[in-house]
């Protein structure tokens, strides 16, 4: 009797020491996880914002991927003059990178849109792109509401909003560090 | 609590469960697809590529829950050597596995036209990417050796393991900066997406719920049927032996000192 009750209270504890084990190990995974992706975070990151790049946090030359929005009124093409090229402005509201884009551009881009572009700054400060991506924010909408919106006058492209709420908008402000 | 660890009980509760799940699930992929592709507006910006949403949110939702699924089995098996664990963390990978690639296909071909490209390497994509390799890593460990037993407790461990990647995918978008937008759905200020949109969503995601479920239920049934059947073998084998051993005396001397 006593045996079968000795049994039961190490298998119990056998349990608990498993429990512990198992949580005190994820923990410890947790932890250097964390630390690790803290650690990494610059480069893990997509693309740097034009904050970042004013910083002088990528040299010149280097090649890397600028995120950021398409400033309102910036987009500029030369034409044939520049061998068809698209130049426009990545800003995230604070701070700004002219880019120059020879090639086909995504559907979505246009003013006030999202945009990831991979390519190096030239001696001018200038961001000579390779590839632009469109970038889509998290809202979805049906066309007529957005019509409706601008009729009342109270239609503003998301993404600015977002950019100008900071850390809790589309990634585009300079991360807090 | 330990009323459903039996598996006997679980696999009947199962059972009665399994014609709603099906039909149920039918039905509300019907209702869901219904108004998914036809009775819902198309997006101001993506138009009608809106619609590989309705199912790349469910199953990349329901990837990670398979997966959730699979770490706690595994952990309750590693800890209270529940043989139900295993059964159904070995029956949540196969559907999980598909479920990211799903996830995984229908997300490149919305990329293309809406980013302009079917593949990146940022956060969100790459932790989906892995959460895929952590399915097929399982299957391939789990069933690594001849002896399937064998193959419980590596497996269990490295499903504990990978529950790691589950807020990594979850929280990359706020991180890290990433092409994958932030979630919709999860804000403080509600989901940014209008009603007519929400529900074909919603009936969407009850309805790969429930077939989740009853895959689960049909792979469970499956597990659960090998392993009797690994005990009846077993049993047969170890009745021959001492059938065997029985009849030693007679046959002649056999090394029974040994044994």
């Amino acid at each position: 009797m006593s045996t079968t009750t000795t049994g039961l209270s190490s298998a119990r504890r056998r349990k608990k020491t498993r429990l512990y084990l198992v949580l005190g190990g994820l923990g410890c995974l947790a932890l250097a996880t964390l630390l690790m992706l803290a650690a990494f975070r610059d480069n893990i990151v997509f693309f740097f914002g034009p904050s970042e790049v004013v910083e002088g946090k990528v040299a010149t030359g280097q090649t890397f991927r600028l995120g950021g929005l398409v400033k309102d009124g910036s987009v500029d093409r030369p034409g044939a003059a520049d061998e068809g090229a698209v130049w426009f402005t990545v800003t995230d509201n604070a701070q700004d990178v002219r880019v120059r884009f020879a090639g086909l551009l995504p559907d979505l881009f246009r003013e006030g849109q999202g945009v990831v572009a991979l390519g190096a700054l030239n001696d001018e400060g200038v961001f000579l792109a390779d590839e632009v991506l469109a970038r889509h924010d998290e809202t979805y909408m049906p066309p007529e509401a957005v019509e409706a919106m601008k009729r009342a006058g109270t239609w503003k492209h998301t993404e600015e909003g977002a950019a100008e709420g900071g850390a809790g908008g589309a990634g585009y402000a300079p991360a807090a560090q | 609590m330990h009323r459903f660890a039996n598996p006997g009980r679980f696999m009947r509760v199962a059972d009665r469960l399994q014609p709603w799940l099906l039909w149920g699930g039918l039905a509300l992929l019907v209702a869901g697809l219904y108004k998914a592709l036809l009775d819902s507006p198309p997006d101001y910006q993506q138009h009608d590529t809106v619609r590989i949403l309705y199912i790349h949110v469910p199953s990349a939702m329901l990837a990670q829950g398979a997966y959730i699924m699979m770490a706690l089995g595994s952990a309750s098996f590693l800890i209270w050597k529940h043989p139900l664990g295993d059964l159904l963390a070995r029956s949540a990978a196969p559907i999980g596995a598909a479920l990211t690639l799903v996830c995984l296909i229908t997300g490149s071909v919305w990329g293309k036209p809406t980013w302009g490209t079917y593949w990146v390497w940022d956060a969100r994509l790459t932790s989906m990417l892995i959460l895929l390799f952590l399915f097929i890593g399982y299957m391939a460990l789990a069933n690594a050796f001849d002896d399937p037993a064998r193959g419980d407790k590596p497996a269990a461990i490295l499903a504990v393991v990978g529950i790691v990647n589950i807020p990594i995918i979850k929280f990359s978008v706020y991180f890290f900066n990433t092409l994958h937008q932030q979630s919709t759905l999860f804000r403080r200020e509600g989901p940014s997406m209008p009603p007519e949109m929400l529900t074909p969503l919603l009936i969407m995601f009850g309805a790969f719920t429930c077939l989740f479920l009853w895959l689960l239920a049909v792979r469970l049934r499956g597990e659960f049927a090998k392993v009797r059947l690994r005990a009846i073998r077993a049993g047969l084998v170890r009745r021959a032996e001492t059938a065997g051993r029985r009849r030693a005396p007679a046959g002649g001397p056999v090394e029974e000192g040994a044994g």
